[in-house]
């Protein structure tokens, strides 16, 4: 739930790509005749994205405008959603859940881990524009607990080393895999089947 | 102990192929034109004799629920929405659900949505699940080319769709007033009840909203009937149940089991046991962050259903088993979790709004014992105070957690702060002798 900060140098205009501007067609599609507001928020997302991850003013006032919502209205919802960044973050954003059942199983740990790898403090950005570091609430994988979301993906089972690595891995250009970084599958127990194993 | 021909999430490990060939293995989309045959009052009937309670962690009968939808569709057309904004600290199934088992849940919209004069289904999943969502896009794609759904959905004469609608970083829209609001693109904040969803929900049309996993089930229950489903659990507290297993345990896990399995066996069978020991176990959440903890002592012989937690005054809400062990420090990690329900609160109503962030700066407090003994009543009056005095179940959500803390752990609580006094520089004003003694070192290890 950030605010427009008066820091940010805002980008002058806004336009969707024309391959983002097939995508909105359609997802402004899903709604019925005369609720097209309900596509406020998937169309922000994709603006973000076009936008290296952060939503710019005038991206809300266009999307409003085409959306024939009050602008403000648009300025309520970007800065509702945690998920809407409205200054521009790392190419990495780098989000780390420390919400209890993560804070259980070490995620302080995780935290001290990144900072210092990226020698950064929580919402802060590495000079470089690469990483920013985020404290996040739960992030409802909490079975592989501690959690990492970077970008899109969920590392899982992280520890503060196996965080170093990923970090250090992204650093030099490389794809980490996410998910659980202890090898174990998904949300199965580690180690042996304790259920389903009867089955196909 | 429940078989593996019982369980109903057969790839929840998202070990086999979750796309529709696979999922088709598995059965499902088997027979579905001969389920909505049954028309909508038999669906109904058979789902409110399943007993199936909700799976969203407020326990209401589903099939109660369906029924509750005005029996024609007027000028307004009706709506299902499903609730997988999944994010109640220490719950992660329907991610399972979503990722692994998409076609269960697309299957489970077609015929609630039927049994309640729906043509379309919005699902609602949380922004932070973007493979989960795409998963699901590319599973309710399939089931379009299949002509699942569709004009002529599984060719019952029925159109229906279903849409993917993903969130965007907000706990509140798991509410499903908010979630609503949300879905008409505004900020999620809930809307007061009376006129309940099925009279006024989305765009002021009927809607039902019904958690992911209420809702993939029941296809299973409706093909193997709803005497088998009962059959299952206690009464009252009938089926199996996704249970997220978190926490100081050795193996942490999603499994389903059914209900009303007692807590111990849960978690040594399928969680390899408390961390050290039974033994060490100093306490667990057992539905959630919003339920109060319960002491180890009360868990020996605990059976894992709504009834059986409501009695222990704990609740089983979404069946995510938070597990502390005797290193835990109960009160930091309650405080964890006003910490997120301050930072959750949508700020529309006041004693909400106002009383989270107070809590949890109280609590703050607590974990280092900086407080005066009379303020553990206070803490408890404001809780009391924001406690089913808010448009929506936040407050008490936030309030709960404290109030079992107290409940369970005020000798813990008392002794921290008496601690705490015990170093003369942190006495309170008025009792301070010593001026020259250190300041306590024990924050740093808090």
């Amino acid at each position: 739930m950030s605010s427009p900060s008066t820091n940010v140098q805002q980008p002058e205009s806004f336009a969707f790509s024309a391959k983002n501007e097939k995508a909105a067609k359609e997802i402004i599609s899903r709604y019925p005749e005369g609720r097209q507001a309900s596509a406020i928020m998937p169309l922000f997302d994709l603006a973000q994205r076009q936008s290296g991850g952060w939503l710019p003013l005038v991206a809300i006032e266009n999307i409003t405008a085409r959306l024939e919502v009050p602008v403000i209205r648009g300025l309520e919802v970007a800065t509702f959603y945690t998920m809407y960044n409205m200054e521009p973050v790392g190419k990495y954003l780098v989000q780390i859940c420390t919400t209890t059942p993560c804070w259980l199983r070490g995620s302080d740990d995780v935290v001290s881990a990144c900072k210092k790898n990226l020698g950064i403090d929580l919402n802060e950005t590495t000079a470089d524009g690469e990483f920013t570091l985020r404290e996040v609430e739960c992030l409802g994988a909490c079975v592989n607990a501690p959690v990492v979301q970077i970008g899109n993906e969920y590392f899982e089972d992280v520890d503060a080393e196996s965080a170093a690595k990923i970090l250090d891995a992204l650093r030099a250009g490389k794809k980490p895999k996410p998910g659980s970084q202890t090898g174990r599958s998904t949300s199965a127990p580690a180690g042996p089947l304790t259920s389903l194993t009867e089955v196909e | 102990m429940l078989h593996d021909r019982d369980r109903i999430f057969t790839n929840l490990y998202g070990i086999h192929d979750w796309r529709l060939v696979g999922a088709r293995k598995r059965g499902d989309w088997d027979g579905t034109k001969a389920i909505l045959e049954k028309g909508r009052d038999g669906i109904i009937v058979e789902m409110k004799e399943s007993g199936l309670r909700g799976r969203g962690g407020a326990g209401f009968p589903t099939g109660l629920k369906w029924s509750f939808m005005p029996k024609e569709v007027g000028d307004r057309p009706h709506y299902l929405v499903v609730n997988a904004d999944e994010g109640e600290p220490g719950t992660c199934k329907d991610r399972d659900i979503l990722r692994h088992d998409p076609h269960k849940l697309i299957e489970g919209c077609l015929i609630a949505g039927f049994a309640m004069g729906a043509h379309t289904a919005y699902i609602y999943v949380r922004g932070e699940f973007h493979n989960e969502s795409n998963n699901l896009e590319a599973a309710v794609e399939e089931a379009r080319e299949a002509g699942l759904l569709g004009k002529d959905a599984c060719g019952s004469g029925w159109a229906f769709d279903v849409i993917v609608h993903r969130g965007a970083g907000a706990y509140i829209c798991g509410e499903e007033m908010a979630l609503i609001e949300s879905l008409e693109g505004k900020k999620g904040q809930p809307r007061l009840k009376p006129p309940f969803p099925a009279n006024m929900g989305v765009w002021g049309c009927p809607t039902t909203v019904n958690n992911v996993e209420s809702i993939a089930v029941a296809p299973t229950i409706l093909r193997r009937g709803a005497g088998w489903f009962s059959g299952l659990g206690r009464p009252k507290n009938t089926g199996t149940k996704v249970f997220c297993i978190s926490g100081h345990v050795e193996n942490p896990c999603n499994v389903e089991e059914e209900m009303g399995i007692p807590l111990r066996e849960l978690i040594k069978k399928h969680a390899g046991g408390v961390r050290g020991g039974w033994d060490n176990l100093l306490a667990v959440i057992p539905g959630g962050s919003s339920v109060p903890c319960v002491r180890a002592s009360t868990c020996d012989n605990l059976p894992m259903d709504f009834d059986s937690l409501a009695e222990v005054r704990s609740g089983l809400g979404t069946a995510a088993v938070i597990v502390m062990d005797k290193s835990t420090d109960i009160i930091a990690a309650i405080a964890r979790l006003s910490k997120f329900y301050a930072h959750e609160s949508c700020g529309q109503c006041t004693p909400c709004r106002e009383g989270t962030g107070w809590m949890w700066r109280v609590m703050e407090r607590l974990v280092k014992g900086e407080a005066h003994i009379e303020e553990i009543d206070t803490l408890l009056d404001v809780a009391g105070q924001v406690e089913g005095h808010t448009i929506c179940a936040l407050g008490d959500a936030a309030a709960w957690p404290i109030q079992g803390l107290i409940r369970n752990f005020r000798p813990e609580v008392e002794a921290r702060i008496l601690s705490y006094q015990k170093s003369a520089s942190h006495a309170p004003a008025g009792t301070a002798k010593e001026t020259k003694a250190e300041p306590a070192k024990e924050t740093e290890a808090a």
